[in-house]
C-alpha cells in the first residue's frame, strides 16, 4: 500500500554489501517476503470479517432461504444441518476459513450451486469489462494530465481539469442510464445504436461474435471510462507539475532538445511513477466499482451477480462476493508494492 | 520603516484572549483574501449556498405534502407541463417537488457522514502520531487494511446487513470512508509535534490530551476541512448510489432513490428522459460544488500542489 513506510523498513533491511548485485538482490527478496506477508495477514483479516459480517444480520438465514414459503420444522431443521449453522459459533469460523482457504466458499441460498463455481462463471465477463475500461481511461488520462500539466494554467488544461472533475462528480448509474435512453433506447432523430444490455445477442460465431461482443461493450466502457479518467489525469497532472521545476529539465533544455523531446524522455518517466501505483490500485477498485455499471447494463460479470445476490439476500454469494472483491485489491495492490522498486530503483532496495 | 510604540503598547494592555481572538480573525480573513481568487472555488461556494438555501426552504418552496403517495396531485408519469414542470412520476406526484426535497436529504446523509468519517480519522490519526510505538504500529497496520477494504462493497455489505435507515445509511459511509484522513492526520501530527513548541509545552507540565487537542488538533484542524469537504462530495454520490440499489430508507425521497423509482417505472426503455435526467445532474451539481471547494481550500492551505484557478 504505503511505497513511503516500505522506505524507511527497507533501509533497515538494507545489509552492509547491498551495494553489489547480489545484495540488492537479496534486499529485493527479502522486500517480497514483507510484502507477500502483509498480503497474506490482510486476506485473512479480510476472511475474519466477512465471516462475523454476516452472522450479526439480524433474523433467520434459513428464513431467507425459503423466501416465506410454508416449510414444516423438520425441513428447516434439515437445511440448518445441511449449511452447518446448527454448529457452534467456532465451528463454524474455523470450518468457515479451512474451507476458503482450500476454495470452497460455500453454497448459494439462491442457485443452490457453490459460490466458487458461480464466481468463476461470471469472472471472465468481469475481467474483459473492467480490463478494457482500465486500459483505455488510464491511456486518456496520462495523456491528457501530460497536456494539462505541461501547459498548466492555460485555457486548455482549465477546461480539460474541469470537464474531468464534472464526469468525475456525475454517478456512473445515472450516465448509463442516460446512454441507454440516449444511444439504445433513440431520443429524437437518434435511432437505437447499441443494445440496451447483455454481452451477446446468442446467434453470432467466430468474427461475427467478437463484433457482437464489442458491440455490447461500447456503452459499458464509455460510461466506466467517462466516471474514471479524471482520478488518472489529476494525479498525472500534479505529479508533472512537481517536476516541471526540476534542474534537469533545465539542463535538458540547456542541450538543446526541443520541448516534445524534454517532455517525452525526461519529464514524463519521472512523474510516471505514483501513476502506476494508481492503475494498479484503480484495477483492484475497479472490479468493485463496476457493480453499478454492470447491473444497469445487464452485464453478466461479478457485479450484476452482487447486485442479485443483494436482493435476496443470498448471504454466501454475497459473503463469496465480499472475500473476492477484496482480494482483488490486495493482489494489486501487491502487484504495485513489487513493481515499483523495479521502477524506481530508490525504492526498497 | 517607522516605529509606532502605540499600538504596541496597546496590545500589552490586551487579554491574552482577545489577542486569541484577533489572531483568528486575521487568519481568517486572509485565507478568505486567497480563497476569493479561486475562481472555480467561488462557483462552487455560491452553488452551495444557492442549494442549501432551497434545501432549507423547502416546506416554503414546494409545500410539505409532494411526497405523499396517497393524494398525488397529478396522474402517474406525466411529460412536463405548466403545472408540473419536470413532469411526475408513476405516483403522480411532482418531480420537482421531490427533486427540492430530495436535497435535504443528500446534504444530510453528506454532511453527517463526511463528519464521521473525519472524526473517527482525526481521533484515530491524532493518537496514532501523538503516542508513537508499537500502538501507533497497531493503529496503523488496522487503518492500512481498511484502506485496502473496497469502500463501496463494505458500506453495500453494511447497509444489507442493518435495518434500512437513513442512520444506516451515514453509520455505513462514515465508518468505511475514514482511513485516508488518519493517514493525513498521523502524517500532519508527526511533523507538528517535532516542532520546539511541543517541547516547551511539555517541559511547561503539558500533558498529553493538552498537547493533543491545544497544539496538535488547531494545526491539523485545516487539512481536515479540506478533508472534510472532498469528503462530502464522496459521501453524496455514495449514498446516491446506495438508495439506487434499494438500501436507502423506502419512506424518505431521495435523488438516488427517485433515480430507483425512474428505473423500476420503466422510464428507461420508454424514454422518458425528463424524469431521469433531473435527479442525477442534481447529484453532480452538488458533489461537484463540494469538490471544487475542497480543492480551492487545499490550493489555499498548500499553494505548492498547483491546482488551476
Amino acid at each position: 500500500m504505503s511505497t513511503t513506510s516500505t522506505t524507511g523498513t527497507a533501509a533497515v533491511v538494507r545489509a552492509p554489501e547491498a551495494r553489489t548485485t547480489s545484495g540488492s538482490a537479496r534486499a529485493y527478496l527479502l522486500y517480497v517476503a514483507g510484502r507477500l506477508g502483509g498480503a497474506a495477514i490482510s486476506l485473512l483479516a479480510v476472511l475474519v470479517t466477512s465471516f462475523f459480517l454476516f452472522r450479526i444480520i439480524p433474523g433467520d438465514p434459513v428464513k431467507a432461504m425459503t423466501h416465506g414459503m410454508p416449510t414444516s420444522a423438520e425441513q428447516l431443521a434439515s437445511l440448518r444441518r445441511q449449511f452447518g449453522l446448527d454448529q457452534p459459533m467456532w465451528q463454524q469460523f474455523t470450518d468457515y476459513c479451512g474451507k476458503a482457504l482450500t476454495g470452497d466458499l460455500g453454497t448459494s441460498y439462491q442457485f443452490h450451486a457453490p459460490v466458487g463455481e458461480l464466481i468463476a462463471q461470471k469472472l471472465p465477463a468481469t475481467l474483459l469489462l473492467t480490463g478494457v475500461a482500465v486500459v483505455i481511461y488510464s491511456a486518456i488520462g496520462l495523456w491528457l494530465g501530460t497536456r494539462s500539466a505541461w501547459r498548466h494554467g492555460s485555457l486548455g488544461d482549465k477546461v480539460n481539469t474541469g470537464m474531468a472533475l464534472t464526469l468525475w462528480s456525475v454517478p456512473s448509474f445515472w450516465l448509463g442510464l442516460l446512454l441507454i435512453i440516449t444511444f439504445s433506447v433513440g431520443v429524437g432523430p437518434i435511432p437505437g445504436l447499441f443494445p440496451t444490455g447483455g454481452m451477446e445477442s446468442g446467434d453470432k460465431t467466430g468474427f461475427a461474435y467478437i463484433g457482437d461482443v464489442a458491440h455490447h461493450m461500447v456503452l459499458p466502457v464509455i460510461t466506466l471510462v467517462a466516471v474514471g479518467y479524471a482520478q488518472t489525469l489529476l494525479v498525472m497532472r500534479s505529479s508533472l507539475l512537481d517536476e516541471m521545476g526540476s534542474d534537469y529539465l533545465t539542463t535538458a533544455r540547456a542541450k538543446g532538445l526541443r520541448d516534445d523531446a524534454v517532455r517525452r524522455r525526461h519529464a514524463v518517466p519521472n512523474a510516471l511513477l505514483p501513476t502506476v501505483t494508481m492503475v494498479f490500485i484503480n484495477l483492484g477498485h475497479v472490479a468493485a466499482g463496476s457493480i453499478l455499471v454492470e447491473t444497469v447494463f445487464s452485464w453478466p460479470g461479478l457485479g450484476g451477480l452482487f447486485y442479485q445476490a443483494l436482493s435476496v439476500p443470498d448471504l454466501p454469494l454475497v459473503q463469496g462476493l465480499f472475500v473476492v472483491f477484496a482480494g482483488a485489491m490486495i493482489l494489486m495492490n501487491l502487484l504495485a508494492d513489487l513493481l515499483y522498486p523495479l521502477l524506481d530503483p530508490r525504492v526498497g532496495r | 520603516m517607522t516605529i509606532t510604540p502605540v499600538p504596541k503598547t496597546a496590545r500589552t494592555t490586551r487579554s491574552a484572549r482577545s489577542l486569541a481572538w484577533a489572531r483568528r480573525r486575521g487568519s481568517v480573513a486572509r485565507f478568505w483574501r486567497s480563497y476569493r481568487t479561486h475562481r472555480a472555488g467561488l462557483f462552487g461556494l455560491g452553488a452551495l449556498a444557492l442549494i442549501a438555501l432551497i434545501a432549507l426552504a423547502a416546506p416554503l418552496l414546494v409545500g410539505g405534502d409532494v411526497q405523499s403517495v396517497t393524494n398525488a396531485p397529478g396522474t402517474a408519469l406525466e411529460s412536463p407541463s405548466a403545472e408540473f414542470p419536470l413532469g411526475t412520476d408513476q405516483f403522480g406526484r411532482s418531480l420537482l417537488g421531490l427533486l427540492v426535497w430530495g436535497a435535504r436529504i443528500s446534504l444530510t446523509v453528506g454532511l453527517l457522514a463526511a463528519a464521521l468519517s473525519v472524526a473517527i480519522g482525526t481521533l484515530v490519526g491524532i493518537t496514532a502520531g501523538h503516542y508513537g510505538g508499537w500502538f501507533s504500529t497497531v493503529i496503523m497496520r488496522i487503518t492500512d487494511w481498511f484502506l485496502v477494504m473496497p469502500t463501496l462493497v463494505l458500506a453495500i455489505v453494511l447497509a444489507t446487513v442493518m435495518s434500512r435507515s437513513v442512520w444506516t445509511v451515514i453509520l455505513a459511509i462514515g465508518v468505511t470512508s475514514w482511513p485516508t484522513t488518519a493517514r493525513l492526520v498521523r502524517a500532519q501530527t508527526i511533523a507538528v509535534e517535532s516542532r520546539p513548541y511541543i517541547e516547551r509545552a511539555k517541559a511547561l507540565g503539558g500533558g498529553h490530551s493538552h498537547i493533543m487537542t491545544r497544539h496538535v488538533l488547531p494545526n491539523v484542524m485545516p487539512l481536515v476541512l479540506a478533508q472534510t469537504t472532498l469528503g462530502i462530495s464522496t459521501a453524496i454520490l455514495t449514498e446516491a448510489t446506495l438508495a439506487f440499489l434499494g438500501l436507502g430508507d423506502p419512506t424518505i425521497v431521495s435523488w438516488g432513490g427517485m433515480l430507483q423509482d425512474a428505473r423500476e417505472a420503466g422510464a428507461v426503455s420508454s424514454g422518458h428522459w425528463w424524469y431521469l435526467a433531473p435527479p442525477g445532474i442534481a447529484i453532480a451539481l452538488v458533489a461537484l460544488a463540494f469538490t471544487l471547494c475542497g480543492r480551492a481550500i487545499e490550493a489555499v492551505l498548500n499553494p505548492k500542489l498547483g491546482v488551476a484557478r
